[in-house]
């Protein structure tokens, strides 16, 4: 593995921790629109997902596009090869996109309906996102051209069922959190219970997973036996989702949505060292017709050519999305206005 | 075979419809960036209002954008995985720069514009007016550069049996990139104008908000007049590459089955794939070679020149083009018109004129959807040009059933998109541009 490679590997891995820590809280905040009742608590959300959340998606287009263009090979097996998962998920994330739009501009009688459908849309792309990387890590059924040979039916097994809850747990008290720290009063209170609640469920799931996959998949614990100290990510994560419920509980909600992060971070984290070096795992043939790293990233050329873009463009987009954060910082208003 | 014709069908509803949005919001975010422009000025809140309205009517055509974008980037790998695994490293570079250079310049700065105004200064919302514009302008230049790729690669070697990226500039800047680039830009520009135009008139003919109508009138106007006339040197530009680089795309916009000097422009006739000809042709002569190297007496490649597997569809060509040009001159025609009637002071009042300007509005998305398709069929049956043939791209995994099951879901995605649309747009037009109360609206909002 060249060390341009492996900076690509990092490039990706910090988009999907972009999107999932960033989109991780709009969707979550969407996901409370199934719970909320009447047009206050409706407006409430909106003005929450106000001005971040179409910066966010952009980290998974993102995502999308430097997999397309890092590591050809992994793009084509997976959207081919899970294409009926990733055009749910689409859908879903495409209503939930046009959903807040709308939601925003509509009359009171649309406002709730929008509302809902944007809920819907995020429980479902949250979901199914689960559930590829359920079965990502458990490996798939891949040929020695790279080509996804199993049937759909089989991505809905009960390890990658159970990640997408994982998932779906992990969003909503993400989502909750940070509704019930940028906001006062009734909508606080609410909020705040509905992380305690979800976040019972985020803990069981999180344990539950970590201890079915080394033990059903015995290549995600590979590079945990060669080098024992890596557990140490694993029991960093279930240890930061534990002080997640704690701060939650004693209302230091700002505290708990920052320890969502770290938490969100080490399962990222997580899944890195139990796959690395590959990206999607061959269950035929795991050593050699696994796509890894080094047998899918793109030429030197091209890697070349994207990492300067990237060093020219990326810290310009740090700038101002600071700035768009800073600007629109502080509590919501009651009347969910900006 | 099938799979294949359902998934070229899924892409062209994708894109096509896309394409009904993007070149909407680039057109008008440069004419919303003018409205800034006059907003900072002056400080009038007028000005600030009808800023808002037009940015308004760019947002939710913008969220349409986004959302069938996304679905654009899934689709690639889903359908096309062998395309997609075949061209990643070369389009990887333009993808990577559209990504980090303009999508998040554009929606974070979109933010700012729709919600910053008792946040940020008056300046900083001009800013972020710029950086829209700037952003959907670049964002058109990254993905027509690795469109224009697909029509004349250039920069790479094959020595592994797929492409490798060996000069990025030369795959940049590939024969057709500037051309291709320039024509969609001005075609942008002309779509926003003539919608501009067309809402003007319609506010006007309602009477309603009839001083911030007439302003946008004028404005729109005369970008639409320039716009249009400077399309038909772009054309030209265009059109002269395509001779020079995909002589078969050429002779299929132009109905030329032999190879010939003196060719002939046709204006317009029946095309008749079967007797290689065109019927009832109006022709001017000479015209065609005439266009191309400014000598009438030289050779045009026609249709002959190439084996009949490497034509492309030639009436998905043929017709295409020569409406979208037919409309392109209209528009020239109708902008012309409208700044004669401006030159007399009779462009308000003249009321048979404004309704012909609203029933304009949809003619410049037509002929969008049109060049789209004469320039995407015409590339047939390669999806690179030369190098992949369109059946080879497809994923070979990916069942007929599945494409069916997608094609259909967006379609009715794309319909409830569509109402929503309109239902927001309605809301918007009916509302108007805020009117100013002189009590409430003294000077721009302080920043907080």
């Amino acid at each position: 593995m060249t060390a341009l490679q492996l900076t690509w590997f990092l490039l990706v891995g910090l988009f999907v921790i972009g999107y999932t820590v960033l989109a991780g809280f709009d969707l979550g905040l969407s996901m409370l629109a199934l719970r909320a009742r009447g047009a206050r608590e409706y407006k409430a959300i909106l003005a929450a997902l106000g001005p971040f959340w179409d910066g966010n998606e952009v980290w998974l287009i993102g995502a999308g596009a430097l997999l397309f263009a890092v590591f050809p090979p992994v793009y084509a097996a997976l959207f081919s090869g899970f294409y009926l998962l990733f055009m749910l998920a689409l859908f879903g994330l495409i209503l939930r996109v046009v959903s807040i739009e709308f939601a925003r501009t509509a009359e009171p009688a649309g406002l709730a309906a929008w509302s809902i459908a944007m809920g819907l849309g995020s429980v479902l792309a949250v979901f199914l996102f689960g559930v590829i990387i359920g079965n990502v890590l458990r490996g798939i059924s891949l040929d020695g051209e790279g080509i996804f040979t199993g049937t759909q039916v089989s991505l809905f097994n009960i390890f990658s069922i159970l990640v997408g809850m994982l998932n779906l747990a992990m969003i909503l008290t993400h989502g909750a959190l940070y509704l019930s720290w940028k906001s006062d009063g009734r909508t606080r209170h609410k909020v705040r219970r509905v992380a305690q609640a979800s976040w019972a469920l985020y803990l069981a799931l999180a344990i539950l997973v970590m201890v079915m996959a080394p033990v059903q998949f015995p290549h995600l614990s590979r590079n945990f036996d060669g080098m024992r100290a890596l557990w140490l990510i694993p029991l960093f994560a279930i240890g930061a989702i534990f002080f997640i419920g704690v701060w939650n509980d004693l209302r230091r909600e700002k505290l708990a949505f920052f320890t969502s992060v770290v938490a969100i971070v080490a399962l990222l984290g997580t899944i890195v060292v139990s796959l690395f070096p590959i990206l999607l795992p061959s269950q035929q043939n795991p050593d050699t017709w696994s796509l890894t790293i080094m047998n899918s990233a793109s030429s030197p050329a091209s890697l070349t050519a994207m990492l300067i873009i990237t060093l020219i463009g990326l810290p310009i987009v740090i700038l101002y999305t600071a700035w768009i954060y800073r600007i629109f910082g502080g509590k919501i208003g009651e009347e969910g206005e900006y | 075979m099938e799979a294949e014709i359902l998934a070229r069908w899924q892409f062209a509803v994708t894109i096509g419809y896309h394409f009904i949005f993007a070149p909407l919001t680039i057109g008008l975010s440069w004419l919303i960036f003018w409205l800034m422009t006059r907003y900072l000025r002056t400080g009038d809140p007028a000005a600030r209002n009808l800023a808002r309205f037009w940015i308004n009517l760019f947002a939710i055509s913008f969220v349409v954008g986004v959302a069938t974008g996304l679905s654009m980037e899934f689709q690639f790998g889903a359908n096309w995985a062998r395309y997609s695994r075949f061209v990643g490293d070369i389009f990887g570079p333009p993808l990577a720069a559209e990504v980090i250079f303009t999508f998040f310049l554009e929606s974070t700065f979109l933010a700012v514009l729709l919600l910053g105004w008792k946040r940020v200064s008056p300046r900083a919302m001009w800013f972020a007016s710029l950086m829209i514009a700037i952003g959907s302008t670049m964002s058109a230049f990254w993905i027509l550069a690795a469109n224009s790729w697909m029509q004349t690669p250039d920069g790479y070697s094959m020595a592994t049996g797929s492409p490798v990226l060996t000069d990025f500039w030369a795959a940049l800047w590939n024969h057709s990139t500037g051309q291709r680039f320039l024509h969609t830009l001005v075609a942008a520009l002309m779509t926003g104008s003539f919608f501009m135009l067309g809402i003007s008139a319609w506010l006007l003919l309602k009477g309603r908000h009839a001083r911030a109508a007439r302003m946008t009138l004028v404005v729109s106007l005369s970008v639409a007049f320039v716009t249009s006339v400077s399309q038909l040197s772009t054309g030209h530009l265009h059109a002269v590459q395509v001779a020079h680089t995909q002589p078969a795309k050429l002779a299929a916009f132009e109905g030329l089955f032999t190879t010939q000097r003196h060719a002939p422009l046709v204006l317009f006739g029946f095309l008749d794939e079967r007797n290689k000809t065109v019927h009832y042709a109006i022709r001017a002569p000479g015209l065609l070679s005439f266009l191309i190297s400014f000598r009438s007496s030289d050779k045009v490649t026609g249709l002959d020149a190439f084996p009949r597997s490497e034509w492309p569809p030639l009436r998905l060509t043929f017709y295409p083009f020569h409406v979208m040009v037919g409309i392109g001159l209209y528009l020239i025609f109708f902008s012309i018109l409208g700044l004669a009637l401006a030159g007399r002071k009779r462009l308000f009042t003249a009321r048979t004129y404004l309704i012909a300007a609203v029933c304009t509005i949809p003619l410049p998305f037509v002929a969008n959807e049109l060049g789209w398709i004469t320039a995407e069929v015409g590339r047939q049956p390669w999806i690179v040009y030369g190098v992949m043939r369109t059946g080879d791209a497809t994923s070979s995994n990916v069942p007929a059933g599945q494409v069916i099951f997608s094609l259909v879901f967006f379609s009715l995605l794309y319909i409830v998109f569509t109402i929503a649309w309109i239902i927001a747009a309605r809301r918007e037009l009916r509302h108007g541009p805020e009117e100013v109360e002189a009590e409430t609206d003294i000077a721009p909002e302080e920043p907080a």
